[in-house]
């Protein structure tokens, strides 16, 4: 199949970019999306211009590096499918594809298609853990889990990070990602200790990142490669308020002797 | 080079208590004092990092992707071992030691295996209090599954996103870390070479990919986790970014390699599509637990539709030739078997290169329902990509590189021979011998990260006082410019071929002469085109842009250069090794029925291979093995 591309060019963070036009030649429908541009970044050096730079690493929709938005939708056309997976088989023969990077104030662009996620880590560093240095477990069997918790709690924890919910939200909301973390570790006997500090500090980490507001437009869910719920969000909510009324201060370590 | 193992003394269930009894420890208040570099930020990385800086160390992380959650570990699917013996059907640490020791042919070193086993319990209990979500029964204990190779139950698992759940768990205890300050953590940086100082590992020189800078981080004390070089081949099950560069560079600053040969190629992936194709995807050994195994009797039934092949006229191989491990015989031996039956012209899809792997019994007995629960998202991620749907028809699967049980020698204490470089998980050679078994690399990774390196570098700082280095000491200059040197002259090639071609042309030489089945005669032919590649490859290749910004074919450059010169190594190893062993088996030795025949009289030694100068041969030296608890016996899965 033959294709038509417009791909985003921008040379650095603080250049101009663009629209470029390629044309991509005698695609296999048995190949991936990413392959595909391999295709076409191979034509580009064998021509001395530069490839398009674009995150990818394990292509098997798990690792969460890749991610554009392919026709103004994140990850493209199948549902609950990264970018990586996705096959040209998806597309007609000689259809017109535009290709651009996540878009978020709080994703600056490096260069081309490649964007700067790392707010996501610094939200997950405010909070999105369980404090269990190595070393100081109990049998794992001591801790009880019901499957249901347990299932629950799998199916939020399987956020692979990619920001497509970020990218697919009007408002560049990180509520999503959030809530699938506050979700996993909430649901989970271990991690009470720690639920309300983690909702109130993760959510506060969303607003300092310049991720935008949850206003229930559900793209988020949309997107989600992994199909991960709004009720996601529900729960952080109810978290955040809870921990937001219940605040004590937290008081400052004093061992005797 | 003497290569002293290390391993204390006494019975093999004693050894590790006794050992951390007699390390050194570095007071509280010292730690902070001491810089540690950890490299990578996968299972070992991430834990290790975590680890070291909950006990105090100061320590500095890095990761060539965008964020340390990132790391290849992240792919594994089907499981973690440990001997919990949860299931009471007969499990001991006693026997998860003995199962990988005669999993791995008789070719590791038995003190680190026994050990590898002892911590495994602790790392289920860890993961457990981070929150891991492991699969539960209804009860709310935890579940376990079977994997090639064992006959008891020791897997747990979370779906088949066991390794995700794991890393997770690493990488949150290591952003904890890093929000409290024990831990920078440089993502997007590559480590490009170690610097070594009188002899000790003393940091490292890193390539900012953003910016292009070259910069060089001073430690005292360096920790590899970089995992293993599968994508020597080309296309394998690894990540693409995956490489080989930070031990490949460890290697040349003086560093053994060891066992380079060992390979392993993981008997379910799906089979290649085209040429196009940029990487493989396994598929969980886990489906072996209810998944067949078949290719037609005839091969005038290869062109025929599965459905339309009757019972009577199915070859379920793995079951007739193995019958008490049937279709989980350990993956060597069934990535060997796929092949003779598809090389006897009886496999199935495109190009003849593929076994069908069949869910319909399993579905029969237990329903739709509780295999979709089982293997759902591998079912819809195999449905993804081939567009067939595993529910109606079997899915066709063959071998493809997946694990390397080579990697830089380590002592005990996890060790190279350079003094204060330690490496950790697969970028080291420990624990797996010839063949790894399943669920058993996440086990490694965690244990190495949790609980041993933690230990052991303690060690080493508590016994060795470490003489100042700035970024002016001679070495650390040399080194650095030598960095910027190798990259200025990758950048000023101008040649004509791209990056890739070279990447695949390597790839295919690899699997044909030192893949699933080696010979002399082979690997002599490989021998003599990887040198030539390699000499085109730095008069022809084609890196657009400047070092001075984000350059991926640059990047893929410096890996697939360092892969050129490693290729040659495993080829060697693989040609000095005049016995089969596990996942090496060379077509001269073997058992009539076709097993691998080793040579314990030869070669029940690991090969650590020393370099000696560009230009020269590289020299073997050998580490025998020594086995006082495990009898060395033809391995039998019959």
């Amino acid at each position: 199949m033959n294709l038509t591309l417009y791909v985003w060019r921008q040379a650095g963070p603080d250049a101009p970019g663009a629209m470029e036009r390629y044309d991509a030649h005698d695609i296999s429908p048995d190949m991936s999306f990413l392959e595909m541009l391999d295709v076409v970044n191979e034509g580009l050096v064998e021509a001395g211009k530069l490839p398009i730079a674009f995150d990818h690493d394990c292509r098997e929709g798990i690792c969460g590096s890749c991610g554009m938005m392919i026709n103004g939708v994140a990850h493209g056309p199948m549902k609950g499918t990264a970018t990586c997976q996705l096959h040209m088989r998806s597309f007609d023969d000689g259809a017109t594809v535009y290709i651009e990077p996540w878009r978020s104030r709080a994703f600056p662009v490096v260069k081309d298609l490649v964007v700067n996620r790392s707010a996501l880590d610094r939200i997950i560093a405010s909070g999105g853990f369980i404090t269990a240095p190595t070393g100081s477990a109990q049998d794992a069997n001591n801790i009880l889990i019901a499957k249901p918790d347990a299932d629950d709690a799998m199916d939020a924890a399987a956020c692979i990070g990619c920001g497509a919910c970020v990218a697919a939200c009007p408002n560049g909301s990180a509520s999503l990602f959030t809530a699938a973390k506050i979700s996993h570790l909430g649901l989970l006997p271990q991690g009470q200790p720690e639920r309300e500090r983690r909702a109130r500090r993760m959510v506060a980490q969303m607003d300092v990142e310049g991720f935008g507001h949850c206003t229930w437009h559900g793209e988020c869910q949309e997107a989600c490669p992994k199909e991960i719920s709004i009720d996601t969000i529900a729960r952080m909510n109810r978290d955040f308020i809870a921990a937001t009324l219940a605040v004590r201060e937290e008081k400052s370590a004093v061992g005797a002797g | 080079m003497e290569l002293k193992s290390k391993a204390p003394s006494g019975p093999i269930d004693k050894k590790w208590s006794k050992h951390r009894f007699e390390m050194k420890l570095v007071n509280p208040a010292n730690k902070r004092k001491y810089t540690v570099i950890v490299v990578g930020s996968g299972l070992a990385g991430g834990s290790a990092a975590a680890s070291l800086s909950e006990l105090g160390y100061n320590v500095k992380c890095f990761c060539f992707q965008d964020s340390p959650r990132r790391a290849h570990s992240i792919a594994a699917q089907g499981g973690i071992n440990a001997a919990k013996n949860y299931q009471n059907d007969g499990d001991s640490v006693y026997r998860l030691f003995y199962d990988t020791v005669k999993g791995g042919d008789y070719r590791s070193r038995e003190s680190n295996v026994y050990r590898l086993a002892e911590v495994s319990v602790n790392i289920i209990d860890q993961c457990v209090a981070q929150g891991v979500p492991f699969a539960r029964e209804y009860g709310g204990i935890l579940a376990n599954r079977s994997f090639g190779g064992a006959q008891v139950s020791r897997t747990f698992y979370a779906r088949g996103q066991t390794g995700q759940q794991l890393l997770l768990g690493a990488y949150q205890a290591l952003e904890k870390e890093i929000a409290r300050g024990g831990v920078t953590m440089f993502p997007r940086t590559e480590m490009l070479d170690v610097v070594v100082v009188d002899g000790r590992a003393r940091g490292i020189v890193v390539r900012d990919m953003v910016s292009g800078a070259i910069e060089t981080h001073l430690a005292d004390v360096v920790v590899l986790a970089t995992g293993g070089y599968s994508n020597v081949f080309y296309l394998s099950t690894n990540a693409k970014g995956s490489n080989a560069t930070a031990i490949w560079r460890a290697y040349k600053r003086g560093a053994a390699f060891a066992n380079p040969c060992y390979t392993q190629i993981h008997p379910t992936c799906i089979p290649q599509s085209g040429e196009h194709q940029s990487k493989l995807t396994l598929m969980s050994e886990s489906l072996r637990n209810d998944g067949r195994v078949w290719v037609p009797k005839r091969k005038e039934d290869c062109g025929k539709r599965p459905q339309d092949i009757p019972e009577q006229d199915r070859d379920y191989y793995l079951e007739r030739k193995y019958p008490s491990f049937g279709n989980l015989s350990p993956r060597d031996i069934a990535s060997r078997a796929a092949k003779e039956v598809c090389d006897e012209g009886r496999g199935v899809g495109p190009g003849g290169r593929g076994v069908y792997l069949d869910f319909a019994d399993a579905i029969n007995r237990l329903g739709r329902e509780r295999i979709a629960e089982r293997y759902g998202n591998l079912f819809e991620m195999y449905e993804r990509i081939t567009d067939e749907n595993p529910y109606e028809v079997p899915m066709r699967i063959y071998p493809a590189p997946h694990y390397t049980m080579g990697g830089l020698w380590v002592d005990y204490n996890l060790m190279s021979t350079i003094p204060g470089l330690h490496v950790v998980g697969e970028a080291n050679f420990s624990d797996h011998g010839a063949n790894r078994l399943g669920a058993s690399a996440l086990m490694q990774g965690l244990a190495d990260g949790y609980f041993v390196a933690p230990l052991t570098v303690g060690d080493y700082l508590g016994s060795n006082k470490l003489a100042p280095v700035t970024h002016d000491t001679a070495e650390v200059r040399a080194t650095e410019d030598a960095v910027r040197a190798r990259t200025e002259k990758l950048l000023s090639v101008h040649g004509t071929r791209t990056v890739a071609s070279f990447h695949r042309e390597l790839g295919r030489v690899m699997w044909e002469h030192c893949g699933m089945a080696r010979s002399a005669e082979g690997l002599k032919e490989a021998l003599e085109i990887i040198p030539r590649l390699r000499d085109e490859f730095w008069h022809d290749v084609r890196i657009p842009g400047t070092g001075a910004e984000l350059n991926q074919s640059l990047e893929h450059a410096g890996r697939v250069a360092d892969f050129l010169e490693l290729a040659e190594l495993m080829c060697l190893d693989a040609l000095h090794r005049d016995e089969s062993c596990g996942c090496h088996f060379r077509v001269e030795y073997q058992t009539p029925d076709g097993e691998a025949l080793r040579n314990d009289e030869r070669f029940a030694y690991v090969a650590a291979w020393s370099y000696d100068g560009d230009g020269k041969p590289p020299v073997l030296n050998k580490e025998p093995l020594v086995f006082e608890n495990v009898a060395l016996s033809q391995r039998s899965y019959k």
